[in-house]
C-alpha cells in the first residue's frame, strides 16, 4: 500500500479534460519531481490531487483509502500544499501565517492554541528560520515568503506534501535552500512531489520524475532513468547533454543545454 | 432627576448617543468582515451596494407603510440580493483586477438601486412619505427613538455572531479561496455565513440611520494599523473605534454650527482625505 496512489487520474476545468489517465503511487520518505512544459497540466493535476478540483475520472487514495467523499478539513489534515508565493494582502505576521497550517486541527469556531504556536513556532525553527516568526510575511523576501508557505505546510502535519514550483520566482540561493529542505522533509517521512520548470533540481533532490507531456505521463520512473537527452528534447524541443561529475565520491549528473543557432 | 432633565437624558441625547454607537460599530465591523472576506480592501458596506440595498428595502417598507420588523426584514433581503449580484458580477469578470471590478460592480448596482430609491420617492405620497423618507435618506441620527435602537438589537447581535464565532477562519479566508480551501476551510459555507451576518446587521441599522457612508471603508484600516489584521482583535478593535468615532462624528454634527451639518456630510468631508492617505500608503500591502 503506497502512501499516494494516483489510479487513472483524468482532470481538467469544466468537464473539459486536459490530462488523461495519470497513474503513479509514492511511498513515504519518496520524493518526486514533476516535470514538463507550461500549460501541460502540471498545476491542474496538483489541484485535481488536492481535492480543489475535481476530479473527472480515476481515484486519488492516500495509505489505501480513496479521498473522495472528504471534507476539506480532513483533505487538510493529510495533503500539505505549498503554492507558488504571492505577495499577502494584510500584514500578517509570518507566525500568524504559519498558524494558519493548523486550520484543519482546530475546531471551525476555536482559535489556535498555545500548543498550536509552539509548534508553528517549533516548525519554523526547523526550517532555520525562527528569526522570521514576528515579521510582517508582506514585507519578508520571495525566498522567506516560500520557507513562510513550507512551515506553514508542515504545521498541518500532512503525510503528503504538494509543493506547486516551490522555486519560481526565487533567486538562486533561495532556490537551492528551498531544495535543501525538500530532502529533509522527506526524512521525516512525508512523500513529497514537487513540480518544477529545472530538470538539474529533479537530479539534486528527487527520488524520481514524471514527464507530463500534452495531459499524459509519457514517462515515469527514477530520475536518471527518465531525465535522459531524448526524453528532453521530446518534452521541450530542445538538446540537451546530461553530464556526468564525481562529487565527494559520489556521481551527479547535470543538464547541459544546447543553444541553439539563431538565423543568420 | 427634574422632570425636563429626563427628558432630555434620557428622551432626546441618550437615544442618539446609543444610536451613534450602535450604528458606527456595526458599520466598521461589517466592513472590516466584508474587506476580509472579499480580500479586498476597498470595499464596504456602502462601497458593495449592502447600503444602498437596505436603503431601498427601508424605503420600499415606508411606501408600502409596514411594520418597523417587516422594514428591517424588507432592507435585509434587498441589501443581501444586492452583495451577491456585486460578488458574483465580480466573480463572472475574474480576469480584470479582481479589486477594482468589485468596487465597480459596486458602484453601478449601488447607483441603479438609487435610481430605485428616486423612483418610489416619485411615486410616494408627497405629504405624508416622501418628507419621511427624504429626511431618512440624508443619513440622520436626530430622528433617532429609543425604540428603535432597541429593535434592531437582535438583528445586529446574530449578524455579529458568526463573525465573532468564525473569527480564525477569516484570518485563512484573505488567502484567497484556493488556499484557504487548499488549508481545510469550507470556504462556501463560511463566506456565506458571514455575508450573511454582516449584511443583516448592517441593513438593520440602515433601517435606523439611513445610509452613512465611510465608516465601514476607514475604520477597519485604522484598526488595522492599531492592532494588526488578526480578525480576532480586528473585530473588536473595529467595534470600538467605530462606535467611538461616530459618537464623536455626531456630536460635532450637532454642536459645530448654529444649524446641525448633516452627519453624511461630516462623515464624508473627514472620510476622503483620510482615504486618500491610505491610498498613497498602500503601496507596500494593505494596513
Amino acid at each position: 500500500m503506497s502512501r499516494l496512489e494516483v489510479g487513472g487520474l483524468s482532470f481538467g476545468y469544466h468537464g473539459r479534460a486536459v490530462g488523461h489517465d495519470v497513474s503513479f503511487a509514492l511511498e513515504a520518505g519518496e520524493v518526486m519531481c514533476l516535470l514538463g512544459p507550461n500549460g501541460g497540466g502540471k498545476t491542474t493535476l496538483f489541484r485535481t490531487i488536492l481535492g480543489l478540483l475535481p476530479a473527472l475520472g480515476g481515484t486519488v487514495a492516500i495509505d489505501g483509502e480513496s479521498l473522495h467523499g472528504w471534507s476539506r478539513a480532513r483533505l487538510a489534515r493529510v495533503l500539505g500544499y505549498v503554492p507558488q508565493a504571492q505577495l499577502g494582502l494584510f500584514p500578517f505576521t509570518v507566525r500568524e501565517v504559519v498558524l494558519m497550517g493548523r486550520t484543519a486541527h482546530i475546531g471551525p469556531f476555536a482559535t489556535p492554541s498555545r500548543r498550536d504556536v509552539a509548534l508553528a513556532e517549533a516548525t519554523l525553527g526547523a526550517l532555520g528560520v525562527a528569526h522570521l516568526a514576528a515579521r510582517a510575511y508582506t514585507e519578508v523576501s520571495g525566498g522567506e515568503r516560500q520557507m513562510t508557505l513550507v512551515a506553514r505546510a508542515l504545521a498541518q502535519e500532512p503525510r503528503v506534501l504538494v509543493m506547486d514550483e516551490p522555486t519560481a520566482s526565487l533567486d538562486f540561493g533561495n532556490q537551492v535552500r528551498v531544495l535543501s529542505r525538500v530532502r529533509d522533509l522527506a526524512r521525516r517521512g512525508i512523500a513529497v512531489i514537487l513540480s518544477t520548470h529545472d530538470p538539474d533540481q529533479a537530479f539534486l533532490c528527487a527520488d524520481r520524475v514524471a514527464l507530463l507531456h500534452d495531459g499524459r505521463l509519457a514517462r515515469l520512473g527514477p530520475t536518471a532513468e527518465v531525465v535522459t537527452p531524448a526524453a528532453l528534447r521530446e518534452t521541450y524541443g530542445v538538446d540537451v547533454d546530461i553530464v556526468t561529475l564525481t562529487r565527494d565520491g559520489r556521481e551527479v549528473r547535470v543538464c547541459l543545454p544546447s543553444l541553439e543557432r539563431g538565423p543568420r | 432627576m427634574p422632570a425636563n432633565v429626563e427628558t432630555v437624558v434620557l428622551g432626546v441625547r441618550g437615544p442618539r448617543v446609543l444610536a451613534a454607537l450602535e450604528v458606527g460599530a456595526v458599520l466598521a465591523a461589517a466592513g472590516a468582515a466584508y474587506q476580509g472576506l472579499f480580500r479586498n480592501p476597498l470595499v464596504s458596506p456602502d462601497i458593495l451596494g449592502v447600503s444602498s440595498g437596505a436603503a431601498l428595502g427601508t424605503v420600499l417598507g415606508i411606501w408600502l407603510s409596514l411594520g418597523v420588523v417587516a422594514i428591517q426584514a424588507l432592507a435585509f433581503a434587498v441589501g443581501l440580493l444586492a452583495v451577491v449580484v456585486v460578488y458574483l458580477i465580480g466573480a463572472a469578470l475574474r480576469r480584470h483586477d479582481p479589486i477594482l471590478v468589485l468596487v465597480l460592480a459596486g458602484v453601478v448596482i449601488g447607483t441603479l438601486l438609487g435610481s430605485c430609491v428616486s423612483l418610489i420617492k416619485y411615486l410616494a405620497d408627497p405629504y405624508n412619505q416622501l418628507p419621511a423618507i427624504t429626511f431618512w435618506l440624508l443619513g440622520s441620527l436626530a430622528s433617532v427613538t429609543a425604540g428603535d435602537v432597541r429593535a434592531i438589537v437582535p438583528a445586529v447581535l446574530l449578524g455579529l455572531l458568526p463573525l465573532y464565532l468564525l473569527r480564525w477562519r477569516m484570518n485563512v479566508m484573505t488567502l484567497g479561496e484556493e488556499e484557504a480551501r487548499a488549508l481545510g476551510v469550507d470556504t462556501r459555507r463560511v463566506r456565506a455565513a458571514v455575508v450573511a451576518g454582516a449584511t443583516l446587521m448592517t441593513a438593520a441599522v440602515v433601517s435606523i440611520s439611513g445610509v452613512i457612508g465611510w465608516i465601514g471603508l476607514l475604520i477597519p484600516h485604522v484598526a488595522r494599523i492599531l492592532v494588526g489584521p488578526d480578525f480576532g482583535r480586528l473585530l473588536p478593535a473595529s467595534i470600538l473605534l467605530g462606535a467611538g468615532y461616530l459618537l464623536a462624528v455626531d456630536t460635532l454634527a450637532r454642536t459645530a454650527a448654529r444649524i446641525e451639518i448633516p452627519l453624511g456630510v461630516l462623515t464624508a468631508l473627514l472620510g476622503a482625505p483620510f482615504f486618500v492617505w491610505v491610498l498613497a500608503r498602500s503601496r507596500r500591502g494593505w494596513t
